[in-house]
């Protein structure tokens, strides 16, 4: 844990713990730029977990890398702001060979549900790989901590994981299916083609995104965001911050954040306390175990304020974040801070299951008792199946790893305290649905889409997403709408936009493989 | 059923439909625009942009010389959002036998007053240095641009709308003589009616020798400056026109945001417009081999259009025999952006009766027997 990397940071001599992130030493200088936007903004990391592309920087002279996926290594040499170049060096590209293989199983995402599902399907006999495009196992909520092993219930998982026949593959985007069963991958080393007789879907979620004034200052964070962001090596210890959005995750941010070190000021949900209430006295009747979660953030938290029924309405500052302003519906203040983490809850990046047809219904894919989407020999399981948090996703991990096993027996005995799971889905997006003030929030020169800078006024005289998208640009930039679709859709009623490969930015020389 | 009168009635506001709208009522006309989707969301939405001079016939060339002529006199009022740039074209040789056909084309160019600059090897390399070494040479238009078709189209539409045009949102479903009934209910009445409705227009007008072909076009994130010219290839000229079911050709366009979109690909008898990675595939290898830098850049998306290919490479214009009062602006193919301003003149000419510099017979539909006669 000890061993320092060194590597150059615009020109200037860097050192920096290993298995940490380049996004996460970037930010060791709180506020940090890593890119300037199309109209000449500053801007740094938000969502930490690889969609949102503020963290592009030039490595190695290679520009527009998503330094939040990338581990330091030495000798490395990274340039922020500008993002320009590309490597002159091309011979090594094209002589590239795709690499082929091939499983009975191929899950993707390794968070709970997909290790559940690999665990499940390997321990059956099938040959089974899962991969994902972050370097660690462990999705979002197991997400990797450089300073910290994982919890032991995480662990027990993992471990299970690496003693199953089960092959993992790290840092690997797909980005295509050039034909049913058939998906290709970018990796670190080349592009990879990838044959499977059944598929499992385990893509996760990422935060909703709700824009209002300043929102692109660096020093705003996704909720979720800062937490993976600390995870991966930004240091935030004496550091104040102010958790805002909805949803239980802020108790889990704002409680780790301190685990940490940072001084946490306030933890702002917009959801009301009426809705909270009567939120929390289902728990007690129906799941005596959450309030024992909930009661232990409770009291780790002691001391941090936590507020229902406010939401931020400005973040401000000079370059990078310094204050944020804050509204309970009547009173507006302004709180000094170093970060903001917010998160307006969770959507499922659906992007892969649109781009092999699965249905998708109210923003997630459609699923049957045995996890098996509309397309044959795909499943989804986890967030993409529904928001529900942890004991949902090992439970339809589980189960769809005994459907492709062909085990149904044993799928069938989880079904019932999987309903379970699903009924909590549903209390939680009625509790956590966001208000209509939010709405109130942008200004005419809000930015909604980030990645083409792309303002509030420009929208809201706009029919729908298609027009919107070709007259203003907005959903066109590398992100591909994944941060400005939900604000839209959100903002605006607008459905999500189309989905075509590749689904995420890819080497031109990643597509010549394509058959 | 409520009835709204014009002079008259566009239908579709592709950047043809557009461009007819804004001459129209330039030309004191009471325009209705009829749209059923997004303006400049059909084909207009797909295509590069690219406003360029083409000589496979002196009726080409003379549609594209007029129309890229009309587009440089544009640019001073055009919006940053239609992205003008004046690239300026640059053909590539790869060995003497295209580098001959640079040369006549040169001649040709010259010889009608474009400017055009014949470049051996070092020239080439000298003004795009991302190109491989040892190309034979080349041949550079300076004066033509790129632009952004959906946003050209919206900014035609809205100059239609400053001189009285209307816009109806809704689609054609059914004509006599002079009266069009409209999805919504509506009913437009015309003295003429223009059919600029892309490859749709078969669907009244069956006889209609048009084809879709369809394109393949991948663009990348933005890296300013890693090239300036609109580049081809000059086998492209072969494989546009040629009869090959499907055929790719390196074909790259520098966007004013700095990104990179690259063509091209022609397919007949595809009708779903999916992206097929075999093509992507074939695309990208071809421009390898003109540009092997461009394999360390970052794609960003991926998408197809239809553009309405006719037997000879014309588009058709003019009145519309059977139909009474009708007149058709389609079959653009592959170069509907840069000719919908020509398009547009010759619409007012027909319509009209107002004179043109261009010859009114060299695109009436009428030239196919099957039209004629139909
Ligand atoms: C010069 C140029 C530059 C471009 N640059 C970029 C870029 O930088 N980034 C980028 O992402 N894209 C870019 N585009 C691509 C553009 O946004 C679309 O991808 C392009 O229009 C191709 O359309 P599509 O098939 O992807 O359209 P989609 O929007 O996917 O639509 C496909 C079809 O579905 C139908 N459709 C879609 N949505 C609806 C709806 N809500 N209601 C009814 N029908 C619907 C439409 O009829 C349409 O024909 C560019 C396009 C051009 C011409
Ligand atoms: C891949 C590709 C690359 C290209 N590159 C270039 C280039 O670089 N340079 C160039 O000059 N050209 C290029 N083109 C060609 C150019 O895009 C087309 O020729 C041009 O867009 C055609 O415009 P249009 O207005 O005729 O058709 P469209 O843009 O298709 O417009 C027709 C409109 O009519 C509407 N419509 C249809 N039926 C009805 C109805 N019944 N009622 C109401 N509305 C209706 C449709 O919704 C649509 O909006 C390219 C084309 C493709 C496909
Ligand atoms: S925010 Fe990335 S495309 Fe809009």
């Amino acid at each position: 844990m000890d061993k320092r990397i060194a590597l150059t940071v615009n020109d200037e001599q860097v050192n920096a713990p290993e298995h940490c992130t380049v996004a996460a030493v970037l930010l060791a200088s709180p506020g940090v730029a890593t890119r300037v936007s199309v109209t000449g903004e500053p801007r740094g990391p938000l969502c930490g977990m690889g969609v949102c592309f503020e963290c592009r920087v030039t490595i190695d002279g290679e520009a527009h890398q998503r330094s939040c996926q990338i581990s330091t290594s030495d000798g490395i040499v990274v340039a922020t702001r500008g993002n320009d170049s590309y490597p002159r060096e091309h011979e090594q590209y094209l002589s590239e060979e795709i690499v082929n293989k091939a499983y009975d199983v191929l899950v993707i995402g390794a968070g709970p549900a997909g290790i559940a599902t690999a665990v499940t399907a390997a321990q059956a006999g099938q040959r089974v790989a899962v991969l994902s495009d972050d370097p660690h196992i462990g999705g979002q909520i197991w997400r990797h901590d450089h300073a910290k092993p994982l919890g032991r219930f995480a662990a027990d998982w993992r471990d299970r994981l690496s003693r199953s026949s089960a092959e993992w593959i790290a840092s690997a985007s797909v980005f295509a299916s050039p034909k049913p069963g058939v998906l290709l991958a970018e990796t670190p080393t080349g592009p990879m083609r990838i044959r499977a007789d059944q598929i499992v879907l385990a893509c996760g979620a990422r935060e909703r995104f709700v824009p209002f004034p300043g929102w692109t200052l660096p020093g705003v964070f996704g909720a979720g965001g800062l937490q993976a962001l600390v995870k991966a090596g930004m240091p935030i210890a004496g550091q104040r911050v102010i958790v805002a959005g909805t949803g239980p995750l802020l108790l889990a941010v704002a409680d780790y954040l301190r685990s940490r070190g940072a001084n946490v000021r306030l933890i702002a949900e917009q959801t009301s306390r009426g809705k909270l209430a009567r939120f929390a006295g289902g728990l007690l009747l129906r799941e005596p175990a959450k309030i024992a979660e909930a009661a232990g953030f409770a009291w780790r938290l002691r001391g941090i304020p936590f507020r229902p029924n406010c939401w931020p309405t400005s973040a401000d500052g000079e370059g990078h974040l310094q204050s944020v302003t804050l509204t309970d519906g009547s009173r507006r203040w302004t709180e000094p801070c170093d970060a903001l983490a917010c998160g307006f809850g969770l959507v499922a990046n659906t992007e892969l299951p649109c781009l092999l047809g699965c249905a998708i219904e109210h923003g997630f894919v459609r699923v049957d008792a045995d996890q098996r989407t509309s397309v044959p020999n795909v499943f989804a399981i986890g967030e993409l199946a529904g928001i529900g948090g942890l004991d949902k996703a090992l439970l339809e991990g589980e189960i769809a790893g005994h459907v492709v096993a062909g085990r149904h027996d044993l799928a069938a005995a989880l079904q019932r305290r999987r309903a379970k799971a699903r009924g909590f889905v549903d209390r939680l997006a009625d509790t956590f649905a966001l208000r209509d003030d939010l709405r109130q929030l942008p200004d005419a020169k809000t930015i909604v889409c980030r990645c083409e800078d792309v303002t509030f006024e420009q929208l809201r005289t706009q029919p729908d997403i298609r027009t919107a998208k070709l007259h203003t640009r907005i959903g066109m930039g590398p992100c591909q709408g994944r941060i400005c679709g939900s604000a839209a859709e959100f903002l605006f009623g607008w459905d999500a936009g189309s989905v075509r490969s590749p689904i995420f930015p890819v080497a031109m020389k990643s597509l010549a493989g394509g058959e | 059923m409520s009835a709204a009168t014009c002079d008259v009635a566009v239908l579709g506001a592709g950047i043809v439909g557009a461009a007819c709208a804004r001459a129209l009522a330039m030309a004191g006309l009471r325009v209705a625009i009829v749209e059923r989707a997004t303006i400049g969301g059909g084909a207009t939405a797909a295509g590069m942009g690219h406003v360029v001079v083409m000589d496979d016939s002196d009726a080409q060339f003379a549609l594209t010389r007029r129309s890229q002529q009309l587009w440089n006199e544009l640019a001073p009022q055009l919006p940053d959002a239609v992205e003008y740039v004046q690239t300026g074209t640059l053909w590539i040789a790869v060995d003497d036998e295209e580098l001959t056909a640079a040369r006549a084309k040169y001649a040709y160019y010259t010889s009608r007053g474009i400017v055009a600059e014949m470049l051996d090897a070092d020239g080439v390399a000298r003004i795009e240095p991302n190109l491989r070494p040892g190309l034979a040479g080349g041949l550079r238009v300076p004066g033509e641009s790129v632009i952004y078709p959906p946003c050209a189209a919206l900014w035609l539409v809205n100059q239609a709308l400053e001189r009285n045009a209307t816009l109806h949102r809704a689609e054609a479903k059914r004509f006599d003589r002079t009266t069009i009934e409209l999805s919504d209910g509506s009913a437009l009445i015309a003295g003429a009616i223009v059919h600029a409705t892309g490859i749709g227009a078969t669907r009244f007008m069956p006889s209609l020798p048009i084809r879709p072909r369809i394109g393949h076009l991948v663009i990348t994130d933005r890296y300013p400056g890693f090239a300036r010219h609109q580049i081809v290839e000059l086998g492209y000229i072969k494989s546009a026109h040629g009869a090959d079911k499907e055929s790719v050709a390196f074909n790259l366009q520098p966007r004013k945001t700095g990104q990179m979109l690259l063509g091209s690909s022609r397919q007949y008898d595809v009708t779903d417009g999916t992206v097929q990675p075999h093509m992507v595939t074939r695309m990208v290898a071809r421009a390898f081999e003109y540009m092997p830098a461009l394999a360390a850049l970052s794609v960003i998306r991926t998408w197809t259009g239809f553009r309405a290919a006719t037997p000879d490479s014309l588009p058709l214009i003019g009145p519309m025999p059977g139909w009474p009062g009708h007149f058709v602006a389609t079959g653009h193919e592959g170069l509907g952006i840069t000719t919908s301003l020509g398009t547009a003149e010759l619409i007012v000419a027909h319509v009209t009766g107002q004179r043109s510099s261009l010859d009114l017979n060299a695109y009436l539909p009428t030239r196919f027997a099957e039209v004629a006669h139909g």
